[in-house]
């Protein structure tokens, strides 16, 4: 009599969790679906456009024919200086977070600022660049223009990544050195450095994924339509793989005749993205199943 | 003890005396440069402060002088945005409505699919297909908006538009599904950071009583997590707000009030990345995209900063008592 109830309550239970277990794995499905889909549309309108000239030539006749050369050496020049920037101080300014603050205000102000920053949207960060390198420091719009604007963009990403590498080196390396009597400074860069390099890559090649893929921060401060030439300063405007694909899907004159071209350039742009993305993922993974302390 | 403090003066020889006087004179310079090199590592780490004070500095010097043409609440509640007429209208009332539309819709499509991917990854799936999962979403956080935006205009829109007989497949409803792509990789991310979080004691417990694995999900996990979790839904709508190259391509980029989900609408950083390029150097529209972007940016910090005061306040709540 007793027994009934509860047990068709527990089926109930249990039914309810087989429902929910359904959705968590239908939305999980879901997720990898929209990368994998947006993936293959991309491999499949796009694979036939991808040939050496493609890869080797300027872009001709209005646009419309030729290949992405300039873009690609611009979006690699843009990339480097943001790492240029960023990496150093990403790192430095970790190394402070982590091993040298104590809790106080000061740290706080800095974390709090860390965090704000991360949250500025990419656009705002064009417009400081316009605001502050291009107009104010009159750099022009030019590669050092996009690349400090880029640089400062990753610069949170970097810390994160650095100070997460850094909080895993354990707390005994660093007493065994300080034991010896070994200062501070030589603790960390011959310690604490070293054993957080890993971990302080990973971050710095998610961060060269991040500058590659962003087109508003550098639409006004270093992008340019077309250029015939290569650049030859620092000082000079580029083309850049995101603004590309920007430009020939929505300003050409030709767009419908240029997808072929569109389909291109993303498919090149997500190649390099996710690619480095992959390594950084993969290196992180390979790291942490070495790691025996 | 008293010996070796008695034959002192008879030991010390020259070289030694020297010795000691280049150690002191060592641990000195030694002492010196760890101050340098600490204020110098605090200075550059406060660079990160010092920037966003730029970014404000600047912002308010190249966006302020369009007040003296129109006052405040014209500007942000202007219903008219044509700042290329004679004479131009600087109302970016349409333009606030269409990211805060973009931005809700696009957050209720990412936060259940956000969510529940992080309750997936933290609590059900095997480790195998967690580590799998877990790079998915961190390639998919990884997807350059560009691409994303060119994906809602050249496969989206147009089967929108065939499908729903639609006059443009550019609209909100286009916009809010790529902006959500963009979002969930930030939900699940750190909503999967707050489950993980949570005391194993605290699932122990409730498995002890008797309680199922949903249960045990639904009523004591999530429960304990929600500071995190509601971090992590004010942080996608932060990231969807401030997205540019999805709505600048694919929210069809009408700066009128929309009276459906179907509409164009012109989010904030869409009109800036759009018309920066044609406004005359110094003139009205360059300064009035500029103050857009002064709203933006606080918009934005004020995001960021209530997520900040969740997750420190909610911090120390833990595992510290068991």
């Amino acid at each position: 009599m007793n027994g009934q109830p509860t047990h068709s309550l527990m089926k109930w239970r249990y039914i309810k969790q087989g429902v929910f277990f359904g959705v968590v794995r239908f939305a999980a499905l879901i997720i990898t679906l929209a990368l994998l889909g947006i993936i293959v549309f991309l491999l499949a309108h796009g694979w036939r456009a991808i040939t050496w000239d493609f890869l080797t030539l300027s872009p001709m006749d209005s646009m419309t024919k030729g290949g992405i050369m300039p873009a690609i050496v611009g979006t690699f020049y843009l990339t480097v200086g943001a790492i240029i920037v960023a990496l150093p101080l990403g790192v430095v300014s970790a190394i402070y977070l982590t091993e040298y603050a104590k809790q106080g205000l000061f740290i706080r102000i800095i974390r709090v600022g860390v965090n704000c920053l991360a949250g500025v949207p990419s656009v705002v960060f064009g417009l400081f660049g316009l605001g502050f390198f291009v107009v104010f420091l009159k750099f022009g719009s030019s590669i050092l223009a996009g690349a400090l604007t880029l640089g400062f963009l990753i610069l949170p990403t970097i810390i994160g990544a650095a100070e997460e590498a850094l909080k895993a080196v354990p707390q005994t390396f660093r007493e065994a050195s300080l034991a010896l009597g070994v200062s501070k400074w030589r603790t960390i860069s011959r310690i604490v450095l070293p054993s957080a390099l890993p971990g302080i890559l990973t971050g710095a090649i998610l961060g060269v994924g991040r500058a590659a893929g962003e087109t508003a921060p550098i639409m006004f401060t270093a992008a340019a339509f077309f250029t015939s030439v290569l650049p030859r300063s620092v000082f000079d405007e580029v083309m850049a793989l995101p603004y590309h694909i920007y430009v020939l899907a929505t300003a050409g004159t030709h767009i419908e005749q240029t997808r072929p071209l569109q389909y291109g350039t993303a498919l090149v742009l997500i190649a390099l993205v996710l690619g480095v993305d992959l390594v950084a993922i993969v290196l992180r993974s390979m790291v942490r199943r070495k790691k025996r302390w | 003890m008293c010996a070796v403090a008695g034959s002192k003066p008879a030991v010390p020889a020259k070289p030694k005396k020297r010795t000691i006087m280049e150690s002191r004179k060592r641990a000195l310079t030694s002492r010196v440069r760890e101050i340098i090199i600490k204020n110098l590592f605090a200075f550059l780490a406060f660079i990160s402060v010092l920037l966003l004070g730029l970014i404000v500095l600047f912002l308010f010097r190249e966006g302020l002088p369009i007040f003296k043409q129109i006052s405040v609440s014209q500007f942000l509640f202007g219903s008219a945005w044509y700042p290329t007429y004679n004479p131009p209208e600087y109302g970016i009332w349409p333009l606030i409505v269409g990211s805060v539309i973009v931005t809700v819709l696009s957050c209720l499509i990412a936060v259940p699919f956000g969510l529940l991917a992080a309750v997936y990854i933290s609590e059900i799936a095997p480790a195998r297909i967690k580590e799998i999962l877990k790079s998915i979403i961190e390639l998919l956080a990884g997807l350059p908006s560009v691409v994303l935006g060119f994906f809602g205009m050249v496969i989206l829109a147009p089967w929108m538009q065939e499908t729903f007989d639609l006059p443009t497949g550019l609209n909100i409803v286009n916009a809010s599904v790529m902006l959500a792509v963009m979002a969930i990789p930030t939900i699940s991310s750190i909503s999967e950071d707050a489950l993980y979080a949570v005391p194993r004691e605290y699932k122990e417990a409730s498995y002890a009583l008797g309680a199922t694995k949903y249960e045990t999900i639904a009523k004591v996990a999530i429960p304990a997590a929600l500071s995190g979790i509601s971090t992590a839904v004010i942080l996608g709508m932060a990231r969807a707000i401030g997205e540019t190259m999805v709505v600048l391509m694919v929210a069809g980029g009408s700066a009128a009030i929309p009276r459906g989900l179907f509409d164009s609408v012109r989010p904030m950083p869409a009109s800036i990345a759009a018309e920066m390029g044609e406004a005359p150097f110094q003139s009205g529209h360059y300064h009035a995209l500029f103050a857009t972007g002064i709203v933006l940016f606080f918009i934005t910090l004020a995001f960021n900063l209530v997520a900040d005061h969740i997750s420190n306040r909610f911090k120390e709540e833990g595992s510290g008592t068991l």
